[in-house]
């Protein structure tokens, strides 16, 4: 078993708010992240699939297809946009990192061809990072 | 679902890795520049990994706050711009990164109750790291 690992990089904003709450509580529980005009990052995102090694061609999986994929299911859909108000995960879901790590792997779990996911990785800064495994 | 959260701490600190077990030609030869009685110093990198469900409520696996707030008070505040030979943990103990870590894990592990503790790393410098993820692991 071989692991592959693949970065890329998206910029978007975000507010922390739940409306169950009340304004108090939600100032307290996510402080300045609740701030209503929303904040914004760049996210690195790093995709681990693993598989066997194709005795053909070397590969574990066609880089150029996972790049492809996760394009298409995960930057055109984030990158350069307000979480909250453009992704559908998000539109009753808080975006925290936790949150948008499962909506990653939710994406690309089932878009792969050959490889199987093994972790998300998010950054929202150098900081700051949550690993997903698809664990329940 | 369960996620992991990793954050990463700075902290600056001084050590000598020196063995009272050793005699001088074997601290010297052991330890090499690190046993310099003078000691030196570190820009100290800790990530600390929690895990846990993410709770429906609030999008967390653990509010940040509350771990920034723990970190901050029961290790940087205990490490930063100290030297370690100093402290009593390292009075009968070489203050190796290897010990370090096992004490700044146990520490989290003994009195953070927000999440669950995975593993505690430390980057000594940027071309070594030192993990422990508790005993049996």
């Amino acid at each position: 078993m071989v692991y592959l690992t693949r970065k890329a990089e998206f910029s978007a904003s975000h507010v922390y708010h739940n409306p169950e709450f009340t304004p108090e509580e939600n100032r307290r529980v996510f402080g300045k992240c609740n701030n209503p005009n929303g904040h914004g990052h760049n996210y690195t995102l790093e995709v681990t699939v693993k598989g066997e090694v194709d005795p053909r061609s070397g590969f574990v999986v066609d880089l150029k297809q996972l790049k492809e994929t996760m394009h298409r299911e995960v930057l055109d859909a984030m990158d350069h946009r307000f979480l909250n108000k453009e992704v559908p995960e998000f539109l009753h879901q808080i975006p925290t990192t936790e949150n948008i790590a499962i909506a990653i792997w939710q994406r690309l779990a089932t878009k792969l061809a050959s490889a199987k996911l093994h972790r998300v990785r998010v950054y929202e800064t150098p900081d700051l990072f949550v690993d997903f495994y698809g664990e329940a | 679902m369960k996620a992991y959260l990793s954050r990463r701490y700075l902290f600056s600190a001084s050590h000598r890795l020196h063995s009272e077990a050793m005699s001088q030609a074997e601290n010297q030869s052991t330890y090499g520049k690190c046993n310099n009685p003078h000691g030196h110093g570190h820009n100290y990198t800790v990530e600390v990994t929690v895990s846990g469900q993410v709770d429906e409520k609030t999008g967390m696996v653990c509010n940040l706050a509350d771990l920034d707030g723990f970190i901050e008070r029961e290790v940087l505040a205990r490490y930063d711009h100290e030297n370690l030979n100093t402290l009593p943990e390292f009075s009968q103990e070489v203050p190796t990164t290897e010990n370090l870590c096992i004490h700044i894990y146990e520490i989290v592990q003994r009195s953070f109750h927000q999440a669950h503790l995975e593993r505690v790393r430390i980057e000594e410098t940027m071309m070594n790291s030192f993990e422990y993820a508790g005993e049996g692991s």
